[in-house]
């Protein structure tokens, strides 16, 4: 099997390691895996903020660069979904949209997996859910799945669900109200070692905050705990 | 009422800083208000509940003429008297011939968000005429001066000290009255406003057209004796609110209950089809009823087709109640009458798009409202339409058009992109703090770390 990683700008830059583990992780599976160079940002920022045109650009960018792929695999929910549910909006025939997947949702419902490994033995982790993953994949039990499957243990947290305040430029045009949002879910937080979750977006956002309020609990890419899971590799 | 929702911004932000305790009661009252509304639909399909209930008010609203009509007839045919008013300014004109021709002076007023949505308190109050509102929720922000903060609970912002404080002030009760003593205060007070007044006000939240009933939903017993005990009754119905059927409006009546605060069913139903004494009616009842018919806006809204499914809301208030962003502030923050996602979509609709800006931005497109809309409204949808128009027709910020024009040109040049990522971490922490937009981040949050090599060069380094 081949499937083409898009590691979205986001990954790129701010989570290359993880984007690496996935890498990894997808190889120890026995997958083929192709990393098209000319991949840069699915459109998001721009379609979130209502900037249409800008939005079809970058859709039809990822859409040409991803159009002989037989799967294009996301370490990013959100990203997932803008090429999944969005793109059919901006572009005339995009196969890119049926093809493409969250790096858990792709284990779990393409390649049937149900365990990678005992490597999160004894670990105590909380799960973010990306509202686009839970909402627009739908992918809410597969990343939990996984982790549980390695052995960690996933605490419930009330706000697991709930926004981290994000939401693409929201983040910057209401501040105040976004890091409100961020404070509700670090107040909330149960006692665990380490937060996962699959977007990188809420990932910045809630260490971003965290970091400043002086909380000292580590935020980490779903990718980089995956691999953990399978390695035994921290 | 007038619309400040350009504030937006400054006002979440004193909300969030300088008053805390509001961002604690409004995120426990919604809390409350989200529980609830599981546990009432934890036994039902709910999808398939607001299914029918999206399909019968998308019906009743492609037939909205006819079906208005036939409430129109049955209506009159019982001795009601039916005003059709399009603008705020109409209904004004209206009650001030009612009250002129009738002498009105003292007024008890049901909840209702179409008299906010056109400024009737004020209004009246400018004719001569005192008004009591009678939920007692309206009735605490109507001591205080403020309009109410949620579709359905006005005053959720309040704490009970608040209440204490302003009973105190103004109705003499001790300091620290028990929740019960402040009830009885207002009770008191509200009573005999009910056995005095001239004239009860309510709105209507449903107009079934084959009978020409009016449905009013309520926990309180206000808006029974608002509707009965005084001689003249004027009901305000949003023109939006028709349900063809009778047999439509129980299913209504649960859901909306339900969805609102998670009630079987309200405590009082009213269902006014007449004055007292009308033709085939009860004997009990006003002897003047008016209805008017309210349409501010919702006609230009119903004629958009890619805006117009908000029409379809029926003030339950669940979408305030799951937003985050709502919760952080309450109403108050938005500047209009309807506030949270549903404010973001009827805001432009009814009253225009430059006029409550920015409004369809105060959201972080997470979702959760559709899930909860029992008339299954795509208010993410709705919000993104009326983004999407605001940036066409230049109504957003100059910053955000280049950082998003210069992410389009660099996105569309892979080699560009590429060398641009990896120029980002060379860019010293202090310049970051300093880029437009980066400064609204790190206000209140570290810079995302830039450091190390992006996943270009780990790629092309090899990944072991």
């Amino acid at each position: 099997m081949r499937v083409s990683l898009f590691v979205t700008c986001l990954g790129d830059r701010f989570f290359a390691d993880a984007a690496a583990d996935a890498v990894r992780l997808l190889r120890s599976l026995d997958v083929d895996v192709d990393f098209p160079k000319n991949q840069t940002c699915c459109g998001q920022p721009a379609w979130n903020a209502g900037h249409i045109p800008q939005a079809r650009e970058m859709a039809a960018h990822t859409a040409a660069v991803f159009a002989d792929s037989d799967y294009v695999v996301l370490p990013s929910g959100s990203c997932a979904a803008m090429l999944r549910c969005t793109y059919p909006r901006l572009l005339e025939a995009p196969v890119v949209a049926e093809r493409s997947y969250e790096l858990a949702e792709f284990l779990v419902d393409v390649l049937e997996i149900t365990e990678l490994g005992s490597g999160l033995e004894g670990r105590r982790l909380a799960y973010h859910h990306g509202c686009h993953a839970l909402r627009e994949l739908e992918v809410e039990e597969q990343p939990v799945r996984l982790l549980e499957s390695a052995g960690a243990k996933i605490v419930p947290w009330e706000m697991d669900q709930e926004c981290c305040g994000f939401g693409g430029l929201f983040a910057v045009k209401a501040p105040e109200v976004s890091i409100a949002m961020a404070d509700r879910k670090l107040d909330t937080l149960p006692d665990v070692e380490t937060v996962v979750s699959a977007d990188g977006g809420c990932l910045l956002q809630l260490e971003g905050r965290a970091r400043r309020r002086g909380v000292p609990i580590p935020f980490r890419p779903l990718a980089s705990l995956l691999w953990e899971a399978r390695s035994g590799r921290a | 009422m007038d619309v400040h929702s350009r504030d937006y911004r400054a006002r979440a932000r004193q909300i969030i800083e300088e008053t805390p305790e509001v961002r604690e009661a409004v995120n426990a009252a919604t809390q409350t208000f989200v529980d609830n509304r599981q546990k009432a639909f934890a036994d039902l399909d709910g999808t398939a509940l607001s299914r029918w209930a999206e399909r019968v008010k998308s019906h009743a609203l492609s037939h909205l003429a006819d079906y208005l009509e036939e409430a129109e007839a049955r209506l009159v045919e019982r001795g009601a008297h039916v005003h059709w008013a399009e603008t705020a300014s109409d209904v004004h004109q209206i009650f001030e011939c009612i009250v002129r021709e009738q002498g009105v002076k003292k007024a008890v007023k049901a909840k209702s968000m179409l008299s906010e949505e056109i400024g009737l308190n004020p209004f009246l109050e400018s004719c001569g005429v005192e008004v009591f509102e009678t939920d007692l929720g309206e009735y605490i922000i109507q001591l205080l001066g403020e309009p109410p903060s949620h579709i359905v609970g006005p005053s959720i912002h309040k704490s009970l000290d608040d209440t204490r404080v302003i009973f105190h002030e103004r109705l003499g009760t001790p300091r620290d009255a028990s929740p019960e003593r402040l009830a009885e205060a207002a009770r008191d007070l509200l009573r005999d406003a009910f056995l005095t007044a001239d004239l009860g006000i309510s709105g209507g939240n449903f107009l079934v057209a084959e009978t020409g009933s009016i449905a009013l939903i309520e926990n309180e017993g206000n808006i029974r004796l608002s509707t009965s005990v005084p001689r003249i009754h004027i009901a305000l119905v949003g023109i939006e609110k028709v349900l063809p059927k009778w047999a439509d409006l129980p299913t209504f009546l649960q859901v909306t209950a339900k969805s609102a605060t998670g009630q079987p069913v309200g405590c009082f139903v009213s269902m006014i089809q007449g004055p007292g004494g009308s033709p085939g009616d009860e004997p009990d009842g006003p002897e003047e009823l008016h209805v008017v018919l309210v349409d501010n806006g919702r006609s230009r809204l119903l004629a958009d087709p890619e805006a117009w499914e908000a029409l379809r809301c029926v003030r339950c208030g669940a979408c305030l109640n799951i937003c985050p962003v709502y919760r952080q502030t309450g109403g108050h923050a938005y500047g209009y009458v309807y506030s949270g996602p549903i404010g973001g979509i009827l805001g432009p609709g009814l009253v225009g798009l430059e006029e409550t800006l920015p409004l369809p931005f105060a959201s972080s497109a997470c979702g959760a409202c559709a899930d909860v809309c029992p008339v299954r409204i795509p208010i993410p949808d709705l919000l993104h339409v009326w983004r999407q128009r605001a940036v066409e027709r230049g109504l957003t910020s100059d910053v955000e058009r280049s950082v998003l024009g210069l992410l389009t040109s660099t996105a569309t040049r892979p080699r560009l992109f590429g060398w641009a990522e990896k120029a980002a971490g060379l860019l010293p922490a202090p310049v970051l703090r300093h880029l437009p937009m980066l400064r609204e981040w790190s206000a209140g949050r570290e810079p995302p770390r830039l450091e190390g090599p992006t996943f270009r060069e780990l790629w092309d380094e090899g990944i072991e």
